[in-house]
C-alpha cells in the first residue's frame, strides 16, 4: 500500500525491511525519530546509549558477531563517534553497520551547519545519501549490502529537510517477525583484522586506500547513481533533497543524481561533460562534488553562484540561478531582490564564493511582527534554578539541552553555551586563572550521562573548586522524552534500577554533594548561594521530573487585581501563560499548569495559589 | 477532476493542532489521487514558539516545501502566525484564518504590541485575492473542545476544493481517535456551513 513516511521513519522501516535486528543511537533532532520508529517493527531491539560514540561501539560489536546494526545520531554527534569511526573503517566490519547521520542545513537545532560527507573523505568510507523516503526506506538494504560486501562501515546520511518531511513509500501490507539471526552467533578470532596495533594498521590503511578506488570504480554502475537524460544545455549534478528542489527550478536538464556521495564516479562526471554545453552543481553547505570535478580539469558552476551557507530551497535555487545568469527571471522587471552576499575573494585570485541566494523582496505593507522565539514550557523546573542564578548575578556556564533556553529573555541567566558536556571544562579552567564572580557550570541528567562524567572527574583529580548544577528531569527531554540512565527504564520499556547522580559525583570524589527540589525557591536559594562561595569542589543534583513528560497539573493561581501593582517580578520568569493586563496581570488558566513558581516571586502577595496541597504555605518573595 | 497543483501553507503556535490538520490535508490529497508531500518544523520552534507545516499536492511533487510567493491557500491557526506568513501567498492565493489572538512574549511583558486585525487584513489583502475570517476557536468551545478550531477551518477550506465533503468525513474518521469522530465530525461540518 501507498502511505506517506517521514525520512526518518522511512530509514527505520527500510532497516526492519532488511532483516536488521539491532538499534542503537544517541537522540538528538534531527535523528531522534528513526530508532524510536524502528523498535515497532516486531522481532527488533533497540537501545539509547550514553553517548554517540557508544552507540557506534555497541553497533560494531554487533557486527563483529556477523549481524546487521546501524547507530542513529545527529550531526555533531558524529564528532563525539569519530574516534571509533576511524578505528571501525580500519578494523572493517562482519555484519553490515550504517552510521545513520541527520546533517541540520540552516541551523534548525543545531548550533553549526557541517557537512558530514566530508567525514567520507576524512575517515575513507562510503556515504550514501537518499534525496526522498521511497529512496531513505529503499537504499537501506542497498548500503548493508555495500557494507558487508565491501567490509567497511558506511555512513548513511539524511538531512532535517529529508527527516521531518512526508513522501509516498510502498509499504508492506502486513508486517512480518523479522527471523532469526542469519548466521550462526559466534565471534571468530581474526586478530590480523581486529587488532590495529601499527604491524597490522599499517596494511590496513593501504588495503583502505585500495578499497575506496575500486569503491569509486563501482560507483560508476551503482544502482544507487542515475543519469537522467535530458537536455544538452545544462547538467545537473545534485544530491538529497536538492534535487527536488533543481528538478524543479530546472525541468528539462539532464541530471547527475547522487545516491552515492562518496567515493564518486569519475567517468560518470566525464559521461556527463561530454553531452551538455555546461555543468552545475546544486549540493548544500560544502562544495564537496564541486571540487571533485573541478579537480578532474572539467569547468563546472558551483558555489560561484549557489550558496555556501543555510538550506536550500526551490526559491534558493532559482534566485540564486537567475543572479548567476543561468536562467531567465520569470516575469523580468516585476521582481526586485535583495542581493546576495559573497565572501570578497584575494585580489587577482579571480575566486568569489556566494553566501546566501538573492531574496525576492515581496511587497508588504510595513507592520511589526513581534517574534515568538522557544522558551521554557509553563511549569518547567528549570524556571526556578535560573531566576535564582539571575538573582545571584551568577557567571553561568551553560550545556545542551532544554535548559539552554534559561539563556533568552527575560531569564537571561546564562553566559555561555558550548558543545555537549563543555560546561564543566569551561568553569574549571576559568576557576584556574582566578575569575571569582560565582562561576558555575549548569548541565543536564541526559548531558551529564552523555559527557559530564570526565569532566567532573578533572575537577576533583586537579584540587579544583568549582561548582556543578546538574538539572536532573529524569529524561531527555529536548529531543522528546527520551530515556537515560536515570529514568528507571529501558528504551524497550523494561523497568532497571535509576542511576542516581549524587552516587555518580560522590564517587567521583565530590564530598561537597546536597540534592534540591527546585520548586522550593527559598531553599533553592540558600543551598546555591551556599554552593558557589565555596570554595570546595562541589555538585547540586536539583531533582524535578518534566512536567511535560508527567503531564502533572494544578489549579492555576489566580491574581488579584486590588493587590496586584504591576510590579512586574512574575513577568521577569518569562512564562507565557502571565499575561500583562495593563493595571495587573493575569493567568492563563489554559496554558498553567499551576507550579505556583509565581506564587512564589510575588512580593505583595498578590498572585493566589489554588493548589489544595501546600499552596497556602507558599507565599512572599523568594 | 484535474490534478492541479495546490500548495498550502498552515500556520500556528505548537500545540494549536496544526500537525493533525495537516495530516488530515495529507491524506484527502492522497485518496483523491494526487501525489503529496508534506514538510513541518520540529525540535525548538515547538517550545511555545511558532509552528508552520506545508503540504503540496500535485501530479508529480518533487520538493516538499513550497515556493515562497507561491502557496494557495494560507490557513491561519492564529493571528499574528498567519500575517508572519503572508509573504508565501502567491498573488491572488486564499486565506482562511482563525480570529484568535495568543499574545507572544514580548507583548506580554509591554515590550512590542499585538497589530490590530484591521492591519492584519491589509496585510493580507495585499497579496489575497480572498480572506475568511473565522471564529474557529470560540465555535470550537461551543463544541465542547478548543482543539477542534483546526478541523472547523478545514471545512472551510473543503468548500473551496472539488473533492466531496464525503472524501474529507473518510478521512477524518480514519485518523481521529474513535471517540472523538463524532465531534470532529461535527466541527467539520460546522466548517463547511460557516463558509456556504
Amino acid at each position: 500500500m501507498k502511505k506517506l513516511l517521514s525520512g526518518n521513519e522511512a530509514i527505520a522501516y527500510g532497516a526492519y525491511q532488511a532483516g536488521c535486528h539491532f538499534g542503537c543511537g544517541y537522540p538528538g533532532t534531527p535523528s531522534t525519530e528513526i530508532l524510536q520508529s524502528f523498535i515497532k517493527y516486531p522481532g527488533v531491539y533497540g537501545e539509547w546509549q550514553p553517548n554517540e560514540k557508544v552507540a557506534l561501539d555497541v553497533a560494531m560489536g554487533i557486527s563483529f558477531v556477523f549481524q546487521r546494526s546501524f547507530a542513529t545520531m545527529k550531526l555533531v554527534g558524529l564528532n563525539v563517534a569519530s574516534d571509533s569511526l576511524f578505528s571501525a573503517v580500519h578494523m572493517g566490519t562482519r555484519g553490515g553497520l550504517l552510521v545513520v547521520v541527520a546533517d541540520d542545513p540552516g541551523h534548525h537545532s543545531s548550533q553549526n551547519e557541517q557537512d558530514n560527507r566530508q567525514f567520507g573523505r576524512f575517515a575513507k568510507l562510503p556515504v550514501v545519501e537518499p534525496s526522498d523516503s521511497a529512496e531513505a526506506a529503499a537504499f537501506v538494504k542497498e548500503a548493508f549490502e555495500l557494507s558487508e560486501t565491501w567490509h567497511t562501515p558506511v555512513i548513511y546520511r539524511t538531512t532535517t529537510r529529508l527527516s521531518h518531511s512526508r513522501s509516498v513509500v510502498d509499504y508492506a501490507d502486513t508486517l512480518d517477525v523479522i527471523g532469526e539471526p542469519r548466521e550462526t552467533v559466534k565471534y571468530v578470532r581474526d586478530p590480523r583484522e581486529q587488532i590495529p596495533l601499527p604491524v597490522n594498521a599499517r596494511r590496513m590503511h593501504r588495503e583502505i586506500e585500495q578499497k575506496l578506488a575500486d569503491l569509486s570504480e563501482w560507483a560508476e554502475t551503482c544502482a544507487l547513481n542515475r543519469l537522467e537524460p535530458g537536455s544538452s544545455k545544462l547538467g545537473v549534478v545534485t544530491s538529497g533533497v536538492p534535487y527536488q528542489y533543481a528538478r524543479e527550478v530546472f525541468p528539462d536538464a539532464t541530471f547527475l543524481k547522487l545516491g552515492l556521495a562518496y567515493p564518486l564516479p569519475r567517468r560518470l562526471f566525464a559521461t556527463l561533460a561530454s553531452m551538455v554545453d555546461r555543468i552545475v552543481v546544486i549540493e548544500e553547505l560544502d562544495p564537496f562534488y564541486e571540487e571533485h570535478i573541478r579537480l578532474m580539469g572539467i569547468p563546472v558552476v558551483g558555489k560561484d553562484v549557489f550558496p555556501l551557507c543555510g538550506e536550500f530551497s526551490i526559491e534558493v535555487v532559482r534566485q540564486a540561478a537567475i543572479a548567476g545568469g543561468l536562467l531567465e527571471a520569470r516575469s523580468p522587471g516585476s521582481v526586485k531582490t535583495r542581493p546576495a552576499a559573497k565572501i570578497r575573494a584575494a585580489e587577482g585570485s579571480g575566486v568569489t564564493t556566494v553566501l546566501d541566494a538573492p531574496v525576492v523582496e515581496i511587497e508588504l505593507p510595513m507592520l511589526d511582527l513581534p517574534p515568538r522565539p522557544p522558551m521554557l514550557c509553563p511549569g518547567c523546573s528549570h524556571r526556578g534554578v535560573f531566576y535564582v542564578l539571575q538573582r545571584l548575578r551568577a557567571t553561568v556556564f551553560g550545556d545542551i539541552g532544554c535548559y539552554t533556553l534559561g539563556a533568552m529573555p527575560p531569564l537571561d541567566a546564562t553566559h555561555v553555551c558550548g558543545p555537549m558536556g563543555a560546561s564543566i571544562g569551561y568553569v574549571h579552567g576559568v576557576d584556574l586563572v582566578g575569575v571569582k564572580e560565582r562561576t558555575v557550570a549548569v548541565i543536564g541528567d541526559s548531558t551529564f550521562f552523555h559527557s559530564g562524567m570526565p569532566p567532573a572527574l578533572n575537577v576533583t583529580a586537579n584540587k579544583g573548586t568549582s561548582t556543578t548544577i546538574v538539572v536532573d528531569n529524569g529524561i531527555t527531554a529536548m529531543t522528546g522524552h527520551q530515556t537515560d540512565p536515570g529514568t528507571g527504564r529501558t528504551m524497550m520499556g523494561e523497568e532497571v534500577p535509576p542511576v542516581y547522580i549524587e552516587n555518580i559525583v560522590r564517587a567521583l570524589g565530590y564530598e561537597k554533594v546536597d540534592v534540591i527540589d527546585p520548586y522550593d525557591l527559598k531553599n533553592t536559594r540558600k543551598v546555591l548561594t551556599d554552593h558557589l562561595d565555596s570554595d570546595t569542589p562541589s555538585v547540586v543534583v536539583v531533582r524535578a521530573p518534566c512536567v511535560l513528560a508527567t503531564r502533572e497539573r494544578h489549579p492555576a493561581p489566580v491574581v488579584d487585581p486590588e493587590v496586584c501593582d504591576m510590579c512586574g517580578m512574575c513577568l521577569n520568569i518569562g512564562c507565557a501563560p502571565i499575561m500583562n493586563r495593563g493595571e495587573h496581570t493575569e493567568i492563563d488558566p489554559i496554558l498553567c499548569i499551576g507550579c505556583d513558581y509565581c506564587v512564589e516571586v510575588c512580593p505583595k502577595g498578590a498572585i493566589v495559589s489554588r493548589r489544595s496541597d501546600d499552596g497556602s504555605s507558599k507565599e512572599g518573595g523568594a | 477532476m484535474s490534478l492541479e497543483k495546490r500548495d498550502f501553507l498552515l500556520a500556528g503556535v505548537g500545540g494549536q493542532g496544526t500537525i493533525l490538520a495537516s495530516d488530515i490535508l495529507v491524506e484527502v490529497g492522497l485518496s483523491s489521487g494526487y501525489d503529496v508531500k508534506k514538510s513541518e518544523v520540529h525540535g525548538m520552534a515547538q517550545r511555545g514558539g511558532s509552528v508552520e507545516s506545508q503540504v503540496r499536492w500535485g501530479e508529480k511533487v518533487y520538493s516538499p516545501t513550497i515556493e515562497r510567493g507561491e502557496a494557495d491557500f494560507l490557513l491561519g491557526f492564529e493571528m499574528l502566525e498567519v500575517a508572519r506568513w503572508a509573504g508565501f501567498l502567491k498573488p491572488g492565493g486564499e486565506v482562511i484564518a482563525n480570529r484568535y489572538r495568543i499574545a507572544p512574549p514580548s507583548v506580554n511583558t509591554g515590550q512590542a504590541t499585538y497589530p490590530e486585525e484591521s492591519q492584519i487584513t491589509d496585510l493580507l489583502k495585499s497579496r489575497a485575492g480572498k480572506i475568511t475570517w473565522i471564529d474557529a476557536t470560540s465555535e470550537a468551545s461551543a463544541l465542547g473542545n478548543s482543539a477542534l478550531a483546526g478541523v472547523i477551518l478545514l471545512g472551510c477550506l473543503a468548500a473551496e476544493l472539488p473533492m466531496d465533503a464525503g472524501v474529507w468525513i473518510e478521512v477524518i474518521e480514519r485518523l481521529v481517535p474513535p471517540r472523538f469522530v463524532d465531534l470532529n465530525r461535527q466541527a467539520f461540518t460546522v466548517g463547511l456551513e460557516l463558509v456556504r
